[in-house]
């Protein structure tokens, strides 16, 4: 091995080599000259003799070099003298990939961690969520129970509901968020306390019997600063004694990827800590989800089958409460098949117009690296003429086409990881623990890598045709205006492409943000404006039975009594809320066969106060809203929505006083007919509701309406106060209704604000692309401007000769992106409510969006086509 | 459309065959050392002119030779007295040369064979 010392001797050996090589002309030179010929011809012909002293120099070395890295570095190292000579073209091509791999990155990042990566928990990969139809929230407890027992196929199941609790550990109690699991849920996801000990099956021992809590890791480090003497602790929980027996692993959230629960909880302690006995209740299909490993060698499809082989047992046992849809399954993370869809269609979207968005950047760079290839066409004609070789001017090109982009790929990766870590700890609904879980591992990196490279070698390669076909004689006889012609050149279709995709992106954007804006002032069937809502769990609070309506009556006065507000209603939960809307099956009066498959629909159920209308702001359409003369002793009565009406009773202006069946029999009178409004989510169709009487069907958790013209702080703040007064204890959320509908809007939010974010990339690209044109063509053609100026050509044609060939591009692209981004958007429209293509404002704003991008981007190179000064022009060279 | 000759850029006459310039230099040194310029000299005056070698070409190879230890180089003053790196085989380079010889040899002989009876039918 002597590569070692022989680096520290190279630069010996190259000494050595110079000046052999000179003393050999020298030789040379003094023989020609002892043979008779003048100093001069001689030392021209050694020269000749020796042939080309510098290539063979290099040449020489090369023999002692590593030989592609060392004269990579020598690339390296004049691609960065030459980038640092045109700074202006550096910086624009660095941003433009910055903000292109950048993005690909995020889109990249968020995609990986909701939908590539496996759970992180064991063995992932055999891990099944079980789902009725695509829904999966639809089992009981009971159907668990007995699929648990009944299936072959799955080595074990769990089950969990999702539920919020008023944990008091002696201190400020609190609202959780917590897990009912089954007893053996830990186990099933084989996952390891990270302190103290799980509960198992064999903690249970029927209702009631494991009074025990699991604290996941965050909520242990928060609330109780990662005391490792909480195990055994007793807390109470909705007011009942309960003991902490362990702590679940750091980054342990179960198969939901975007939840983290605080708590997690026996379910079969369900009853005493919510007061609801509905553990048996095998129509009541209130489990989040059902989860299982697949025993080895069972496939998806032979699970599913066992399944449905269980099911149509209990279709037969129960026909009453068991719903028609076959079980399917689904991969874990994103909720089954309900969220996972949509998510994943909608972020196979946003990959696919980032993508696009790097592809108009290489496009974009492309273009630029032509025009600076142009421009250089005397540099490379000289060095081919004297002798360098075509592959190393190649070579030099990619090695800057490389640079750039590697230098855009780190800080677009830079840029990238700082915002997915935002991304990551941001709580982008307040009242719920829903967070982006993105963490980058080497797949984003190696992703951003890979796009740099391949970017760098895209738009490297654009300017290769032109260097292969370069004729140096041609070029150096010429000078460069030469080559300047008027035919399509590879700029011009790439400035096409470029702004045909921009004008994609600016389209769906546009498209998407009409879409929101429309949907955010659609008729909610309520006035979300000068409203406040108060949340409260009564039974959290410690209240049952009669207790529960008196208090609710006493809060509701107490309320009302405070100076300011308007009127005062209550809701067991309101409308667009998520998760989503209470609902229940109905009949209509004459039918008989009370089954789930006979029911005529499945309606979103209200139980209101008396006030709630007014308070809500929904418009009462026909008929009478509630009294709290309503109660246990009248008649059942409800209001119905005008959907309901036209769907069940079958008439709109009849309605009040029809009358409808509930699941167990009950015949309802119909009393009034309110406005039709949305009740789960903006996206539904038009949905039935129904409302019933507090006091007839009582809650035990309701959501104060408060509507007042008040200022909502001062509001909350005297609300609060009354509302203590009455019960020091009680667990309450107080926020503008406004506010709380974040949530329902966050999809769409998202979906807007990252389109949106596309488009202005897509806006900017075009920008920089024309500029880049328009400018080009400005300079290699400011003669003969200032030619046409000297003979008194008027600005307009000035303008037109300078800049004529950029606008005719941009309509041509402008026009194919439009026609595209319409095609485009019809994919767009299933992801992005009421986004339509075909939307006049969209058209004519992106028209005049590209027109205006346009003029800004042609606005300094027809400053300089203008001012062009003819006698200064002709005077230079 | 002027003529550029493109030829003078890559395929220049660097190497008659892959090794031919390196056997040649070995050869001559194995009679007696010398420097680059007499190396030159020495080689187009025995082969009568007939190969024409690029004199700058010479020294790639003689880079070649140094770095794999088949020659050696040591600044000196000529003859003439003047400053000369003089080139001298080593132990190693005449064991290569003799394998270059006989395998070159060996080489022509095929190549004669082939291209005899060829030669007959056409001249």
């Amino acid at each position: 091995m002597d590569w070692i010392p022989q680096i520290f001797r190279r630069r010996k050996f190259y000494e050595d080599l110079s000046e052999e090589i000179r003393l050999h002309i020298e030789e040379h030179t003094e023989q020609l000259m002892r043979d008779g010929m003048s100093a001069e011809e001689a030392t021209r012909a050694a020269r000749r003799g020796f042939g080309n002293r510098m290539l063979l120099e290099e040449r020489s070395r090369e023999v002692w070099q590593w030989p592609a890295l060392e004269s990579i570095w020598a690339d390296v190292r004049f691609a960065l003298r030459q980038l640092r000579k045109s700074p202006g073209f550096t910086i624009t091509a660095v941003l433009t990939l910055t903000l292109a791999i950048g993005a690909n990155a995020v889109v990249f990042g968020v995609l990986n961690a909701l939908i590539l990566r496996p759970l992180n928990v064991p063995q992932a990969e055999s891990l099944f969520i079980v789902q009725h139809g695509s829904d999966v929230g639809s089992h009981s407890y009971p159907d668990y129970f007995d699929l648990r027992q009944h299936n072959r196929s799955f080595d074990d199941l769990a089950v969990f509901a999702i539920s919020q609790s008023g944990l008091d550990t002696g201190k400020d109690p609190s609202n959780v968020w917590q897990y009912e699991t089954s007893g053996n849920y830990f186990d099933v996801l084989r996952v390891q306390p990270y302190l103290g000990r799980f509960f198992h099956t064999s903690d249970e021992h029927g209702p009631n019997s494991a009074p025990y809590v699991v604290l996941s890791y965050a909520y242990w480090h928060s609330h109780f600063q990662d005391d490792r003497g909480v195990v055994g602790r007793v807390v109470r929980l909705n007011k009942h004694p309960i003991t902490i027996l362990g702590v679940a692993p750091p980054g342990f959230q179960g198969t939901v990827l975007f939840f983290a629960s605080d708590i997690f909880v026996p379910i079969v302690n369900h009853e005493q800590l919510s007061g609801e006995n509905i553990l048996n209740a095998r129509g009541d299909h209130w489990m989040f989800e059902m989860v299982g490993h697949l025993k080895p060698g069972v496939t998806p499809a032979q699970a599913t089958a066992d399944l449905n082989s269980v099911d149509s047992y209990l279709k037969k046992s129960y026909p009453k409460e068991e719903g028609n849809e076959p079980y399917t399954l689904a991969r874990p993370g994103l909720h089954g098949d309900s969220l996972g869809r949509p998510t994943r269609a909608f972020l196979a979207g946003l990959m696919l117009l980032s993508g696009l968005i790097l592809l108009a950047a290489c496009a974009n760079l492309g273009s630029l690296f032509a025009a600076r290839a142009a421009d250089r066409s005397r540099e490379v004609a000289l060095r081919l003429a004297l002798g360098s070789s075509r592959n190393r001017i190649l070579r030099q090109l990619f090695t800057e086409s490389v640079l750039l982009s590697l230098a855009g790929g780190v800080a677009g990766l830079t840029a990238s990881i700082l915002l997915l870590r935002r991304l990551s700890v941001w709580r982008p609904v307040p009242q719920f623990p829903v967070h982006v879980p993105v963490s980058l591992d080497a797949n984003v990196y190696l992703l951003a890598l890979v796009l740099a490279l391949v970017s760098g070698v895209l738009f490297g390669i654009v300017p290769v045709r032109q260097i292969l076909r370069a004729n140096p004689y041609e070029i150096v006889k010429a000078g460069s205006t030469g080559a300047f012609g008027r035919r399509i050149t590879v700029r011009d279709v790439l400035l096409v492409v470029q702004i045909a995709i921009c004008v994609v992106l600016v389209t769906s954007s546009m498209v998407a943000v009409r879409g929101l804006m429309r949907s955010m002032h659609s008729n909610f069937g309520f006035e979300p404006r000068n409203a406040m809502l108060v949340d409260t769990d009564l039974k959290a609070a410690g209240y049952s039975g009669e207790r529960i309506p008196a208090m609710q009556r006493r809060m509701i006065d107490a309320i009302q009594a405070i100076p300011g507000v308007d009127s005062v209603g209550s809701v067991n939960y309101p409308p667009l809320e998520i998760p989503g809307s209470w609902q229940s099956l109905v009949y209509t009066d004459a039918s008989g066969d009370l089954s789930p498959s006979n029911a005529a629909a499945d309606p979103s159920m209200y139980n209101i106060s008396p006030d709630y209308f007014r308070a809500s702001g929904t418009s009462l359409l026909a008929g009478r809203a509630f009294s709290w003369h309503d109660d246990t002793n009248a008649p059942r009565v409800a209001v119905v929505n005008r959907e309901f009406a036209s769907k069940i009773l079958g008439s709109i202006p009849d309605a009040v006083g029809r009358y409808f069946k509930l699941r167990d029999g009950t015949r309802v009178r119909v009393v009034g007919l309110v406005e039709d409004g949305k009740y789960a989510n903006l996206t539904e169709d038009q949905q039935p509701a129904m409302f019933f009487p507090l006091l007839q069907s009582p809650a035990s958790w309701i959501w104060l309406v408060v509507r007042s013209s008040r200022d909502p702080q001062q509001l909350a703040v005297a609300m609060r106060s009354v509302l203590r007064d009455i019960d020091p204890g009680m667990v309450l959320a107080i926020r503008p209704w406004r506010t709380e509908l974040a949530g329902t809007l966050f999809p769409s939010r998202m979906a807007t604000v990252s389109l949106g974010v596309l488009g202005m990339m897509g806006a900017m690209l075009s920008i920089t692309g024309i500029f880049g044109m328009a400018a080009y063509s400005v300079s290699k053609r400011l003669k003969e401007l200032g030619i046409r100026v000297a003979l008194g050509a008027q600005r307009k044609e000035v303008l037109q000769a300078a800049l004529g060939r950029a606008f005719k591009l941009l309509a041509i692209g402008s026009a194919v992106g439009l026609v595209l981004g319409i095609l485009a958007s019809r994919v767009l429209a299933s992801i992005v409510y009421q986004a339509t293509p075909r939307d006049p404002v969209v058209l004519v704003g992106v028209v005049l969006a590209m027109a205006a991008l346009g003029l800004l981007a042609t606005w300094i190179p027809a400053q300089r086509a203008l001012s062009v000064n003819p006698l200064i022009l002709l005077h230079e060279d | 459309m002027p003529v550029v000759n493109k030829a003078m850029t890559e395929t220049n006459s660097r190497d008659l065959f892959p090794g031919a310039l390196e056997m040649m230099i070995l050869e001559s040194l194995r009679r007696e050392p010398a420097h680059g310029y007499t190396l030159v000299q020495h080689i187009q005056q025995r082969s009568n002119s007939l190969l024409q070698v690029e004199e700058g070409s010479l020294y790639p190879a003689l880079q070649r030779l140094l770095k794999a230890k088949l020659v050696k180089a040591e600044w000196e003053l000529s003859s003439t007295n003047r400053r000369v790196r003089t080139y001298q085989i080593t132990a190693a380079g005449l064991r290569r040369l003799e394998q270059q010889i006989s395998s070159f040899e060996r080489m022509f002989e095929g190549i004669s064979l082939v291209l005899n009876p060829g030669r007959a039918t056409t001249s």
